[in-house]
């Protein structure tokens, strides 16, 4: 996807596109309603191997977990303090529960677990892939195209955005922290908002050259084979397993 | 702002899904094919402004702009910040598939809302009175948001309560700032291209050579 390089032919791409999101969302639903630790521990080393064998590159797919991690356990922080128990630790006046502690442990595992088979099993689809299983699971297809639309203009209002700082820049600003620079930003937008409108009207025109009707043709996606059924069978059984593991 | 997986109970998760498929199926609905590239651009506007930074004091906020995409797109900003949660999701993790839901619609219906509220009154305004609304659209936008994130998780447990709290006074001076922002931004919009709130169909006069 954007940015992203995605790996070449690693096992999972001969796998049905709409298997692929669909086995991501089921494992996100189990792990999220987890309740032991055992389960959303497992299910993270699951999640690891899926990255192996999608081919993700290791350091930045870490990388990006790291990220990721900082902002959840940010989003956690209160969690220890907030929640009544045994004391573990206090700071100051707060006192940090030991059960609020566990709590927090266990959403961020459940999350992480959930964020890296997102990673693995569909930020490695091709964006056009993606498109296409999500045509294929009755998604709209006006938003289906409004997906692949805005995965294609990203990188080109990014480069309007580059180009406009950088005609700051040549002016030079500098970004401070007062009311010249909310000022300035504020036109940025402004303008990136009114070239991004010129742009659309540019891109339409294109369209409308090439035939479009209001409608686009979607290629046929790629039939469900014994393959796939297969693999959805083995991932029904983990799910299962982690299912059956929690609840014991 | 995203809420992570893990965090919302079930009926909250449940509820959001519900109500942003209901959001987004409503701002497809009235959605020309002809806007379909207007709406992309903006939604991929939105996706490159959260990743820019403005310094606020000692540290900086990322930019939101959910008021100003609301003010340009009306309903159909419900599908725009849709896909561009999925991609941010997607992309760097922010967010989840589970939470997704609630993600959208703590972000779209605000923005909906600001729509209904201030564009009339920004349409009609003299120039001077243009950044005011401006301001109080990017402003509420976010003050909203901020209090759907904090109705969400204290429907999920009371232990969260804190965070939400939390969470809002942290906001304060995003508020303020988006607000600041979003004024400036629809100045120099309606400045620069009369009617772009407007909605006037899209008639362009020119062509120019593009790669798009």
């Amino acid at each position: 996807m954007i940015g992203a390089s995605v790996p070449a032919d690693s096992l999972l791409d001969v796998l049905d596109a709409r298997l692929r999101l669909l086995a991501a969302l089921s494992f996100a639903l189990v792990v999220v309603s987890s309740r032991g630790f055992l389960a959303p521990a497992l299910a993270n080393a699951a999640a690891l191997v899926l990255v192996v064998v999608a081919r993700l590159p290791l350091d930045r797919t870490l990388h990006r977990l790291l990220h990721v991690d900082g902002f959840i356990l940010l989003a956690l922080a209160t969690l220890p303090f907030s929640t009544p128990g045994d004391i573990a630790f206090s700071l100051g006046p707060l006192a940090a529960s030991r059960q609020g502690l566990a709590q927090a442990g266990l959403i961020a595992l459940q999350a992480n677990a959930a964020i890296l088979a997102l990673f693995a099993l569909v930020a490695s689809l091709e964006t056009v892939s993606l498109g296409r299983a999500l045509a294929g699971l009755q998604v709209s297809p006006k938003l289906v195209q409004l997906l692949l639309m805005t995965v294609r203009y990203i990188s080109v209002i990014e480069r309007e955005y580059r180009s406009l700082r950088l005609a700051m820049k040549a002016r030079a600003f500098r970004a401070r922290s007062d009311r010249h620079t909310w000022r300035s930003f504020g036109y940025l937008f402004g303008m990136l908002l009114v070239r991004s409108f010129d742009r659309a009207e540019r891109i339409l025109i294109a369209m409308k050259c090439r035939g479009f009707d209001g409608r686009f043709p979607v290629a046929e996606h790629a039939r469900f084979n014994r393959r796939d059924l297969w693999c959805g069978l083995g991932w029904l059984a983990v799910l299962g397993l982690l299912i059956g593991i929690d609840r014991i | 702002m995203h809420i992570v997986d893990g965090v919302l109970s079930a009926p909250v998760l449940a509820g959001g899904t519900v109500l942003a498929v209901a959001g987004i199926a409503r701002g497809l609905k009235t959605l020309e094919p002809d806007h379909l590239p207007r709406v992309a651009v903006l939604s991929s506007a939105f996706f490159v402004a959260s990743l820019v930074h403005v310094p606020v004091g000692p540290t900086s906020t990322h930019m939101l702009l959910s008021g100003l995409v609301g003010l340009a797109l009306g309903w159909a900003a419900f599908p725009a910040i849709a896909v561009a949660l999925f991609l941010q999701a997607m992309v760097f993790g922010f967010g989840g598939l589970t939470a997704l839901g609630v993600n959208i619609v703590n972000m779209a219906a605000p923005a909906v809302l600001v729509h209904y509220l201030c564009r009339p009154g920004l349409c009609r305004a003299e120039p001077a009175a243009l950044f005011g609304w401006g301001l109080a659209a990017g402003t509420l936008a976010i003050a909203l948001s901020v209090l759907m994130v904090g109705l969400a998780l204290a429907a999920s447990g009371r232990a969260f309560i804190p965070a939400a709290e939390l969470i809002f006074v942290t906001h304060l001076p995003v508020m303020a700032i988006e607000g600041l922002l979003v004024g400036a931004a629809v100045v120099l919009a309606r400045q620069v291209k009369p009617g772009l709130f407007d909605f006037t169909p899209v008639a362009p006069a020119w062509v120019e050579a593009g790669d798009d």
